[in-house]
């Protein structure tokens, strides 16, 4: 990273708690990190450290309770509700572990949402997102209904639709843990060829251990801190492992 | 988004189809029972609106309603006349008599006789014939449905049709002799008795047994007199009921609302209507809304604002709306058309029916999004994270 070069996410101490009184639970007890534009960080951990919590407060969909987090050297949090609705229609990619596609919708459809939401006519979103569902492998696939499509294919529609308006930064929950071995590695080589950008980070959280070749960093986390990052060579060790 | 949204809604089929039906249902209920109560209502004022010259009736001051028959003096047809402000006044019978068939039976029917001279009074629509021939000998004029239901001449033999009256077909009312000379088009009676128009010396003479024949004094007030001010005086300097045609149609139907059950029925059922249609279409699009729940994050998460979403929103439910009523009134439509001319009531759709229908239709579908859109609007974007 140039050291004039903003940070793609920079939390420091971000704190998340929810509820109350004996259902009170820390989710997040001061994370700090830092993810670099051009790099894909895993976020790796066991079940309830707080991964989704983190990942969720990084794409502006949760406010964290303490602590700073800037994306692209922005705060989130001092935007208005509306500002930081707009700021993730326009910088943010979502890739989700359930693939989360409209049943009714065909896959070019599926991967225009971002660019609908954001007010681009249908005809123009329509092309763009055929040339995505192109650079992911599914060319050919465009009026296809998810029904009609397999797993990872339908994952890769998401992979398209999470690019298809460039966003900065594209966070993933759990890619690969609804795909077999085979498909998984096919989506994650299709994000990394297709997604990565000098100027885009990708922040992925998985359980899934044989995509780990696939990381620049491995961040682990345990009960709600960050207690070991990892560069690409170890991670890479870790996944042959 | 909006393509998108309506794709969403297309895409559930079932869902799709269930809150069109139920839209549907509570439509046809809305429209059709209010229209066969306006058809009933029109029946009980009909006669007044039929006749659409004169402004002004007049008649015995306990007559309550239209089809109320305390007939007057003759006499009193010369005080209306001599009254400032009346320009003309001519009189009317309206009363009952049994017309004999060909093969002996007798049917009940409404007489009404006109004035000889001006004929006032008369039937709205000649169907076939001219009013003016009600002053040849023994002329009458009969009513299009009666002349094809129940004045129909028996054929003798079961099972086959009786044969509509014609022109010079000869009838029998009160044993005297009438001849058809005419048929016209009447608003129907509320028990669809055949109307029978002759001239009011005629009627005297089908009506021998009765002392007093006046019914109504039709009257007119002189040119730039106000109708409700000569009534007013009329009745004032006679002591007779003296009302404006729009009065009086009012004082009818009143007395119908008084009397009857009949409002209170008919509103049941159209509650009932809207109830259902609401229960049903709410539940319905509250389900396809949380059924969609997830994909709602999902647009949320990805920048979708509350705005938009809401519009989405909105949007289905104002064509599952317009869809569901569009049917509704389709068939209703079609029912009423199939049943018009049978004899028996048809209903009246008018433009304010179908405006208020579809306004409670609107009600409706914009309640279901409403409530529907609360969850939405509450929704997290943080929830397309949880499994």
């Amino acid at each position: 990273m140039n050291s004039e070069e903003k940070p793609a996410v920079s939390c420091r101490g971000i704190t998340k708690v929810y509820g109350a009184g004996e259902t009170r639970v820390q989710a997040l007890r001061g994370v700090d990190l830092e993810v670099r534009p051009g790099e894909l960080l895993m976020l790796v951990g066991p079940s309830g450290c707080g991964k989704t919590t983190l990942i969720s407060v990084i794409a502006g969909i949760l406010d964290h309770d303490d602590g700073e987090c800037e994306l692209f050297g922005r705060d989130l949090r001092k935007l208005s509700k509306l500002e930081r609705t707009h700021y993730r229609g326009e910088k943010i990619g979502f890739v989700f572990q359930a693939f989360n596609l409209i049943p009714a919708l065909t896959s070019a459809e599926n991967a225009a949402v971002p660019l609908l939401i954001n007010g681009v006519p249908m005809e123009k979103a329509l092309a763009k997102a055929v040339e995505c569902l192109r650079k992911v492998g599914l060319e050919g696939r465009e009026s296809a209904l998810p029904a009609q499509l397999s797993g990872g294919q339908q994952q890769r529609v998401a992979v398209a639709r999470a690019l298809v308006h460039e966003p900065k930064l594209i966070v993933c929950d759990e890619p690969t843990s609804a795909l077999d071995h085979k498909t998984g590695q096919l989506v994650m080589e299709s994000l990394k060829s297709v997604a990565m950008a000098r100027d885009r980070a990708l922040v992925i959280v998985t359980h899934d251990a044989r995509i780990f070749d696939f990381a620049d960093r491995i961040a682990h986390m345990d009960d709600g801190r960050i207690v070991k990052i990892e560069e690409a060579d170890k991670a890479a060790a870790l996944a042959s492992l | 988004m909006i393509k998108i949204a309506f794709k969403m809604l297309f895409g559930d089929r079932g869902k799709y189809l269930g809150i069109i039906t139920g839209i549907a249902m509570a439509s046809v209920l809305m429209i059709q029972q209010p229209g066969i109560l306006l058809s009933i209502l029109n029946t009980v004022y009909g006669f007044i609106t039929d006749i659409a010259l004169p402004q002004i009736w007049v008649m015995d001051p306990k007559v309550q309603t239209i089809d109320d028959s305390k007939p007057m003096l003759d006499t009193q047809l010369y005080r209306v006349r001599g009254i400032e402000g009346v320009e003309w006044a001519v009189p009317l019978y309206k009363g009952n008599q049994k017309v004999r068939l060909a093969n002996g039976e007798t049917v009940n029917s409404i007489i009404v006789g006109l004035d000889d001279s001006t004929l006032i009074g008369g039937p709205p629509v000649m169907v076939e014939g001219k009013l003016a021939d009600l002053r040849l000998p023994d002329a009458i004029i009969v009513d299009e449905t009666g002349a094809k239901g129940r004045l129909a001449t028996p054929s003798g033999k079961k099972g086959e049709p009786a044969t509509p009256l014609k022109i010079g077909d000869i009838l029998e009312i009160n044993d005297v002799r009438a001849k058809v000379v005419g048929f016209a088009r009447t608003t129907n009676t509320f028990q669809s008795q055949p109307v029978i128009y002759t001239t009011y010396t005629r009627a005297k003479t089908f009506s021998l047994d009765e002392r007093k024949l006046l019914t109504f004094i039709l009257a007119q007030p002189k040119s730039g007199e106000s109708a409700s001010i000569v009534a007013a005086r009329i009745a004032k300097q006679t002591g007779l009921g003296a009302h404006t045609a729009q009065d009086f149609k009012k004082i009818s139907l009143q007395y119908v609302f008084d009397n009857t059950s009949i409002v209170v029925n008919f509103g049941f059922v159209v509650v009932v209507g809207f109830i259902v249609g609401a229960a049903v279409t709410g539940q319905i699009f509250y389900n396809f809304t949380l059924d969609n729940l997830r994909y709602f994050g999902v647009f949320k998460a990805m920048g979708a604002t509350n705005r938009l979403v809401l519009t989405m929103i909105l949007l289905q439910a104002l064509l599952v709306g317009f869809v569901g009523f569009g049917i509704g009134a389709g068939a209703t439509a079609l029912f009423a058309r199939a049943t018009q001319g049978s004899g028996g009531l048809s209903m009246r759709i008018t433009a304010p029916l179908l405006l208020g229908s579809g306004g409670a239709v609107l009600f409706i579908v914009l309640l279901a999004a409403l409530i529907s859109a609360r969850k939405v609007i509450k929704l997290e974007p943080a929830v397309v994270f949880k499994g």
